[in-house]
């Protein structure tokens, strides 16, 4: 209990991840509080990859913690322009009339 | 030992209350602030296991660009917030479902599995020991060196996203007066001035 190791990192790590998914299940109709959990998801990856490099001490982990950040910088930039560019066209950015495309 | 256990749980259990506020918050303004406040428990987090550059990229990253775009994003666009909370309690028991039965699972695995012991020898990194080089100059050591081409890559995928951004939010406005330099150099007296013969005592 009080012997800080690898399995309480992960257990903050699923915990975090689950709360990303719940988050994706229950704001169905805000798209950028879906943006939010899929960050609160990348960020629960970083712990576990940053946690696995720490016990077996290998820094690659940690290399690919950084990208990971890079893809989710990317990835919110990208989001939330495409986010604003919807909302000036239509005026709404609810996820059940984001159906232009049919799919 | 037990001051190390003190900060865990302490970080642990604000990093996962301030995430369980992100997606139940009803501003989403505040979502924005308790992701704020999840990514710096994270980075403590890191800094307690002895990831100080993750820490300190994550705070730097996440909090001081990606989070302060999203709460740009957020007040500037004019949603009605209230209305897009209809429908909260609709999803919340499928939503609690999955996400309990995913955590279970996960915890599952989490007890269940164990480190090969020829997994040592499968380090390709091994970290040097902290008494000798810290974890910033050890990570910048590969980094720049056995890794440049995804770092490289990397600031590629960064490049793209930012020209992306760029070109899906500009938008050229009518009636908005710019300079326009080229115009303007291109400005031959011919066609900006007209020079008239005044007959004396005529007028024009």
């Amino acid at each position: 209990m009080l012997e800080i190791g690898l399995p309480h990192y992960l257990s903050v790590a699923a915990i975090l991840f689950s709360v990303g998914i719940f988050g994706i299940f229950l704001n169905r109709k805000n798209v950028i509080i879906i943006l939010m959990s899929i960050e609160l998801i990348l960020l629960a990856v970083n712990i576990n990859l940053v946690a696995f490099s720490v016990h077996l001490q290998d820094l690659t982990g940690q290399i690919f913690a950084m990208l990971v950040l890079t893809v989710a910088a990317a990835e919110a930039a990208i989001g939330l322009a495409i986010i604003v560019v919807y909302f000036r066209n239509r005026g709404t950015i609810a996820v059940e009339d984001i159906n232009l495309m049919k799919g | 030992m037990i001051i190390q256990a003190i900060s865990f749980y302490l970080f642990g259990f604000v990093a996962v209350a301030a995430a369980v506020m992100v997606i139940s918050a009803r501003n989403p303004v505040h979502s924005v602030l308790f992701l704020i406040l999840t990514f710096f428990n994270a980075a403590g987090l890191f800094v307690l296991i002895g990831a100080e550059f993750i820490a300190m990229i994550l705070v730097v990253v996440y909090v001081g660009a990606v989070a302060v775009l999203f709460l740009f994003v957020v007040m500037m666009l004019d949603i009605s917030f209230a209305e897009m909370r209809q429908g909260f309690l609709q999803y919340l028991p499928i939503g609690g479902l999955v996400g309990i039965v995913l955590l279970a699972e996960l915890l599952m695995i989490g007890s269940s599995w164990i480190i090969a012991p020829a997994t040592e020898d499968l380090r390709s990194f091994p970290a040097p020991p902290i008494e000798q080089i810290t974890n910033t100059h050890a990570i910048g050591m590969i980094l720049y060196t056995d890794y440049i081409y995804l770092f490289q890559g990397a600031g590629m995928v960064l490049l793209v996203a930012m020209v992306g951004a760029i070109v899906l939010t500009l938008r050229a406005r009518p009636g908005v007066r710019k300079q326009k330099i080229s115009e303007q150099i291109n400005r031959h007296p011919e066609d900006a001035i007209e020079i008239k013969k005044i007959q004396p005592g005529s007028g024009i």
